[in-house]
């Protein structure tokens, strides 16, 4: 009886589970479908789900007007760019927090979330004046550091909340063997961190290539990534359902494949710590 | 021997002159809109007549909107031609933003430029933008279900014709509505509509004084006439409809009549995209029983050069070109007349290939009706007819349209959002310094 119970709430879990996760994907489900419609199958009512008529006319429209290579290498830049700064400069701020505290120590990373706090339009002006007298507007270098900095916070606390979880005494058992500072770091706790740097550096990643204010604001032609793309197909005086959803399934498709390929690294590091 | 060098030499320089001549590239920020794109495809006939490069930076309304505000105002040079409306142009050119649009070539004629748009987008008699096209705003209805209703739509209707015709039109069983219009917030989208309704009833944003006006009856009776009009035969939640949203359900027949922009028609006449394409009449913007003026906007998406641009002579060359009239006939040879850019220039209208376009004389009629400089019954102290030509509008309209949309939404009354939008529109105003 038991174990008939334990497999009938294992089955609604399970649909359950299917449910939801069905209805968080199916907002990109339908864009893909919307992509493969006419314009007028995009607006058609009551909706087409999968009885239309194919179509790839859409892509290569998109292919046509817009230089999608470009932005995706610009997207790979500074997502990449901004997310290995990140790292760099995150591991031993987040060694030094975790292994050697301070009595601020939690008052420093608190005040580094609270700078996510800020909306981000509030500093427009003078990062963008800023950007004018740098002459990095427009430039890839000049994204990767903005994004860099936005993602810092999280980026530390994450590797705070892995480095936590690491015993502080193999890292004193290889002081003790003479390992400097450097080789501490990058051949005793980085390595031991590998789940959690992976996903980091993943999450962080797809936080770069989703990033639209930043990229809408400070890109015009030469470091323009994939947000702009997608931001060139929205009209308010026209309907044009289906291009923009093709170049938002094709913006969206690499880091769409990267997550589904990464996903056990993603939920793992997500999951790290949570349940002691 | 000297002479030999000399050749050389003088080759040289021809052919670094010509190199650069030919590297010359202009950056142009514009929105995604048909006639937009439609340039674009044509961009390589200026380059092959004129060696100069363009890139195109094309961005939805509001992200270009913001993008060019912070671009012009801390001089970032990122653009040399900018696509602005009739709302910014006036402002930018008086704070010197903009490079006036002087010695433009005979060829040009800036004399044909329609007066009502070459007006819009001027500042003290200077010209400071090109029109690429123009719009008002008119009726578009479905001509078999106003035959179906036993009625017959007069050529410029008042607002009681339009409510009555649309009850008798509407067929809910059927999921067809007899009207739909603009709900959404947004100066730019409900707020534009409810401005012009207003000034249809006699309404205006402000007096002489510049004091909000929203204290009046006339706003009240605008806006409850709205509302009882769009509850009795409008579509559900309309209070989240734009232009998109409404022209979507226009095309698919769900809308007895439809009051929007004109470029709207060229997109509900056109059997690809539109099941009613055959059935679809125009008449002008309404106007209530006594009122002298109409529902009808006026608005330009217009091609200007930042002040700072260090490509001045390229950028005037284009928009020389995208707003020429032989750029006109070049559309209109590859994808026929009813596709050109309209509402810019007074020799498309007198073109008698043009003149056959269902929607041509209507579009004419309805931007000669909207006067910017005139645009309410009562006097006001500011130009434009669905905006008020100062900074400070857009971030006022915004607010006053969300008050607006809570009623449609049937979140709040007539009365309470007409008081919100008053205390909030003075204060504002006393902020600024008015």
């Amino acid at each position: 009886m038991a174990r008939t119970v334990t497999i009938q709430r294992k089955s609604l879990n399970t649909a359950l589970a299917w449910a939801v996760g069905l209805l968080i994907f199916f907002p990109i489900l339908w864009t893909i479908l919307t992509s493969f419609k006419t314009e007028a199958q995009a607006i058609a009512s009551p909706p087409l789900f999968l009885n239309f008529d194919w179509t790839l006319e859409n892509y290569a429209v998109v292919q046509e007007r817009s230089n999608y290579m470009r932005f995706l290498w610009n997207s790979v830049i500074i997502a990449g760019g901004s997310t290995l700064l990140g790292v760099i400069i995150a591991v031993p701020a987040a060694w030094a927090m975790a292994f050697v505290p301070s009595k601020r120590t939690k008052d420093i990373l608190l005040w580094m979330l609270s700078t996510k706090m800020l909306p981000a339009v509030g500093v427009l002006y003078p990062i963008y004046l800023l950007f004018i007298r740098l002459g990095l507007l427009d430039t890839r270098g000049g994204l990767v550091v903005v994004l860099m900095l936005i993602n810092l916070p999280i980026i530390v606390w994450m590797l705070y909340t892995y480095f936590r979880e690491i015993p502080g005494e193999i890292l004193e058992a290889a002081r003790m063997d003479g390992a400097t500072l450097k080789e501490e770091i990058l051949h005793i706790l980085t390595p031991m961190a590998v789940p959690g740097i992976a996903s980091t550096v993943l999450l962080n990643f797809i936080l770069a290539w989703n990033e639209a204010f930043w990229t809408l604001n400070l890109t015009a032609v030469d470091a323009a990534p994939l947000t702009a793309f997608i931001a060139s197909y929205s009209s308010p005086e026209g309907l044009f359902f289906a291009k923009l959803s093709a170049a938002s399934t094709m913006a969206i498709a690499p880091i769409l494949i990267l997550g589904w390929f990464s996903q056990k690294q993603l939920v793992r590091g997500l999951t790290f710590g949570a349940v002691k | 021997m000297y002479l030999k060098n000399a050749l050389r030499a003088a080759t040289a320089l021809t052919f670094v002159a010509t190199a650069a001549a030919q590297a010359e590239t202009i950056t142009i920020a514009t929105v995604n809109n048909g006639d937009m794109i439609r340039m674009q495809g044509y961009t390589d006939n200026f380059t092959n007549a004129t060696g100069i490069d363009v890139e195109w930076v094309t961005l939805e309304e509001n992200v270009l909107r913001q993008r060019v505000t912070t671009d012009i105002t801390t001089k970032g040079g990122q653009f040399d031609i900018m696509t602005i409306g009739m709302y910014e142009t006036p402002i930018w050119g008086a704070n010197g933003w903009l490079v006036p649009l002087d010695g433009l070539s005979d060829e040009y004629d800036v004399g044909d430029l329609l007066p009502a748009m070459a007006g819009g987008l001027s500042h003290d008699g200077t010209l400071y933008a090109a029109p690429f096209y123009g719009e008002s705003s008119m009726i578009m209805y479905r001509t078999d279900l106003m035959e179906k209703a036993g009625l017959e739509m007069p050529e410029a209707p008042t607002w009681q014709f339009i409510r009555e015709a649309a009850a008798a039109m509407t067929d809910r069983d059927n999921d067809i509505n007899g009207i739909c219009l603009r709900g959404k917030a947004g100066w730019g989208e409900g707020g534009a509509f409810i401005t012009v309704t207003g000034n249809s009833f006699g309404a205006r944003w402000f007096d002489e004084n510049w004091k909000p006006q929203f204290d009046q009856p006339e706003w009240k009776e605008a806006l409850t006439f709205f509302v009882d009009m769009m509850s009795e035969s409008g579509p559900a939640g309309y209070a989240t409809n734009g232009f998109n949203e409404n022209l979507s359900l226009f095309q698919q027949g769900k809308c007895g009549m439809w009051i929007d922009a004109t470029v709207a028609a060229s997109f509900v006449t056109n059997p690809d995209d539109s099941t009613v394409a055959d059935k679809v009449g125009f008449a002008l913007a309404p106007n209530s029983e006594g009122v002298d003026k109409r529902a009808n906007w006026l608005w330009a998406w217009a091609l200007a050069i930042p002040a700072g641009t260090q490509q001045e002579d390229a950028a005037k060359q284009f928009i020389e070109w995208a707003t020429s009239k032989d750029y006109i006939e070049l559309v209109a040879e590859n994808e026929g007349w009813a596709n050109v850019p309209p509402g810019a220039r007074t020799s498309l209208y007198e073109n008698d290939n043009y003149k056959e376009v269902p929607f041509a004389k209507m579009t004419l009629e309805s931007i000669l009706m909207a006067d910017p400089q005139n645009c309410c019954v009562q006097p006001t102290p500011y130009t434009g007819v669905q905006f008020v030509a100062i900074p400070e509008f857009a971030g006022i309209a915004t607010q006053v349209s969300q008050e607006f949309s809570a009623v449609y939404a049937g979140q709040q009354t007539v009365d309470e959002a007409l008081a919100k939008a008053q205390a909030f529109t003075a204060e504002e105003m006393e902020a600024a310094g008015y």
